[in-house]
């Protein structure tokens, strides 16, 4: 959070005051021209803004339609709990969202996954909208006589700007916040691989069958995640003359059989508490360094609602998706417009008394080529 | 503080009943405010308070208070406030590196069946204030033990009974022992009035805290969202519960108020009077 900084500032040697640091100090150019006056240290990382409500740092999802239902975007430091849909496709998608935004902002990810290898998430990422993504080759590549004919592309009254290199710096593009994707293209494979990727594979580290399976499988998570955190220097105590940079967390399906956990399995699971501790875990790690994390979690396995709302409460954001797909809304031509329906169960209010309530309670997403937008229903009582 | 809350309870800093058990819950709702209330009522009264922040970071307690007026990291240097960061503290239990000694508080992560004997050993060595005071240090008024929250507990694997043993433990020693008050925030979920047969433990948790809790407390503050449904105006109501002794006989009193929270406070009015209404 934002103002963990001042306690850094506290914590060093000389005391640092904002006032008296020049701006050479500061890293970078700043995504936007607000800048709240606080007596911390403001810190300028790329694919990050401030809050206009409270100041605090916040990254896009990806999605621009879920940044505003956030308030602003999310904030750094925060978990945001993702309850999928039946098939998980919906809720898969915004989470390569979120990474695919990290790739382009050149922040660095984690993806920790039970099911399908990381690399396979990673691999489905879909590609930005191209132009003004840097793509990491700073000369364009001479074309090959065999191929057709670009007189489609040559400029006609523009002529002398032909042969410039179409894309923009890399500065510019990723100070922006928010980007859009062609979901029916998955991302370069050199775009993908300039981020730096940590992955965490549970088979990996637990074999499904040992009896550690059952409740390590979690802590051997938070433990993973915390010695990256640490050693890639996302921990707010780590001196700020390092440039910083955001780790963007994805974790897919907590809660399902293959962590370990019996929670879809048993109206009344013996280890109900693994997930929670570590969702407490998760909060701890988060608010003491340079990260925010989404976490997918197949809710309509889980029979307790109790435990869905201790579950909701250590998250911070929490959202939920009912896509229509399967169902007989599917074919209803009243609701042709929409995919699925968004509830918003929680939104924090982190350093400030008052939450920031949603305006709308009926909200339905619908996913196409170039956008996923979430919009009020029109008719909220035929749905 | 909130300065309608503080009428509404008839305090003030300057005047409050001592070896007082507030209880402050809520049903699908947010009644953190409150602990925000309190902590901000009691540091201006010059009490000695312990807070146990287990929900949040300390900069989020920091933030809001200083929105409401009270400096913690001031009271902190001063020695007036204890604060107990749960989730700093968590960590040395759940990821545990070799140099690093691990928080004894916070023990029952590592195995639940233990019990809060040491978070309680924690909380009195807190609130005990010790006869050989040190040369210039500042008197204090009596001790206050905040806990947010409780519900946090029970997700870590706690169970019902030593949450409710700690809690019994706790008042003896403030509100009997050192005649100091205590204030304690517990989460609910579900309806009250589910009689679901194959409960679920998480609930019935919960639930048995609040029964068990509300038998023990002399002041309940619950806070729910309104029956009608959801309202941008007005974030809910919030029932207030006297428990006196008039006479012999023990005599409840129970009152009824809608609430709004602003950025700096929050105000309260009878129902059907918020402004956005009238």
């Amino acid at each position: 959070m934002l103002h963990n900084i001042d306690v850094i500032s506290s914590n060093m040697a000389a005391p640092v005051n904002s006032v008296g640091k020049t701006s050479a100090d500061r890293l970078q150019v700043n995504c936007t021209s607000f800048q709240k006056k606080t007596r911390s240290k403001l810190i300028s990382i790329p694919g990050t803004r401030p809050s206009v409500q409270n100041g605090q740092l916040l990254v896009s999802t990806g999605v621009t339609s879920l940044d505003y239902l956030l308030g602003g975007g999310l904030a750094v430091g925060t978990v945001l709990l993702i309850e999928e849909d039946r098939f998980d496709s919906y809720s898969r998608m915004i989470l390569k969202y979120f990474l695919a935004e990290g790739v382009v902002c050149r922040h660095e990810l984690f993806v920790a996954t039970a099911q399908d290898n990381p690399d396979e998430i990673l691999q489905e990422l879909p590609a930005p909208i191209l132009d003004d993504v840097a793509v990491p080759k700073p000369v364009e590549q001479p074309r090959l006589t065999g191929e057709p004919q670009d007189s489609l592309d040559a400029m006609k009254i523009a002529w002398r700007y032909q042969n410039l290199p179409k894309v923009q710096s890399a500065l510019a593009s990723s100070s922006r916040f928010g980007h859009y994707y062609d979901v029916s293209k998955t991302m370069e494979v050199e775009i993908r691989q300039a981020a730096k990727c940590h992955r965490f594979y549970l088979p990996d580290h637990i074999t499904p069958s040992s009896a550690a399976h059952r409740v390590e499988s979690y802590s051997a998570l938070l433990k993973s995640l915390q010695e990256v955190i640490h050693r890639e220097g996302f921990d707010l105590v780590t001196p700020m003359s390092k440039s910083r940079n955001i780790l963007r967390v994805g974790l897919h399906s907590l809660g399902s059989a293959l962590w370990g956990d019996d929670l879809c399995c048993h109206d009344k699971p013996r280890h109900s508490h693994a997930l929670t501790t570590f969702l407490y875990g998760l909060r701890a790690l988060l608010r003491s360094s340079l990260s925010v994390a989404v976490v997918t979690l197949p809710s309509h396995l889980i029979q307790d609602r109790a435990l869905m709302g201790n579950i909701t409460r250590l998250c911070d954001n929490a959202i939920a998706l009912e896509s229509f797909k399967g169902s007989e809304r599917e074919t209803n031509p009243l609701y042709k417009d929409y995919h699925g329906l968004l509830y918003v169960r929680q939104v924090p209010h982190l350093n400030c008394l008052a939450r920031q309530l949603p305006d709308h309670k009926d909200l339905a997403f619908k996913l196409k080529r170039k956008q996923f937008t979430i919009e009020t229903q029109i008719h909220p009582g035929t749905l | 503080m909130f300065t309608e809350l503080n009428s509404i309870l008839n305090t003030s800093p300057d005047s409050f009943t001592r070896g007082e058990f507030i209880l402050v819950s809520d049903r699908q709702s947010d009644a953190s405010f409150l602990i925000h209330h309190f902590l901000s009522f009691y540091l201006r009264a010059r009490c000695k308070v312990c807070f146990l922040g287990l929900a949040q970071s300390f900069c989020h307690y920091s933030a809001v208070s200083q929105r409401l007026g009270v400096r913690l990291t001031q009271a902190k240097e001063k020695g007036q406030l204890v604060f107990f960061e749960g989730l700093k503290e968590c960590l040395s239990v759940l990821t545990p590196k070799e140099n690093n000694v691990e928080s004894e508080a916070m023990n029952f992560l590592r195995d639940p069946p233990v019990g809060l004997r040491s978070l309680y050993e924690f909380v009195r060595s807190s609130v005990i204030v010790s006869d050989n005071m040190e040369e210039g240090a500042e008197q204090w008024g009596p001790s206050v033990l905040l806990v947010d929250d409780l519900s946090v507990l029970l997700s870590l694997g706690v169970d019902v009974g030593a949450v409710l043993d700690f809690s019994h433990y706790c008042r003896a020693l403030v509100c009997s022992q050192v005649q100091g008050n205590m204030v304690m925030l517990v989460r609910c979920n579900g309806e009250e009035d589910d009689d679901d047969d194959d409960d679920d433990d998480g609930d019935v948790g919960s639930d048995v805290l609040l029964k068990g809790l509300t038998h023990q407390c002399n002041l309940h503050l619950h806070v729910q969202g309104l029956p009608t449904g959801y309202c941008k105006d007005i974030h809910g109501q919030m029932e207030v519960c006297w428990k006196r002794r008039q006479g012999d006989a023990p005599h409840m009193q129970k009152n009824l108020f809608q609430y709004k929270v602003y950025d700096k406070g929050a105000s309260f009015f009878a129902r059907g009077t918020s402004s956005a209404v009238l």
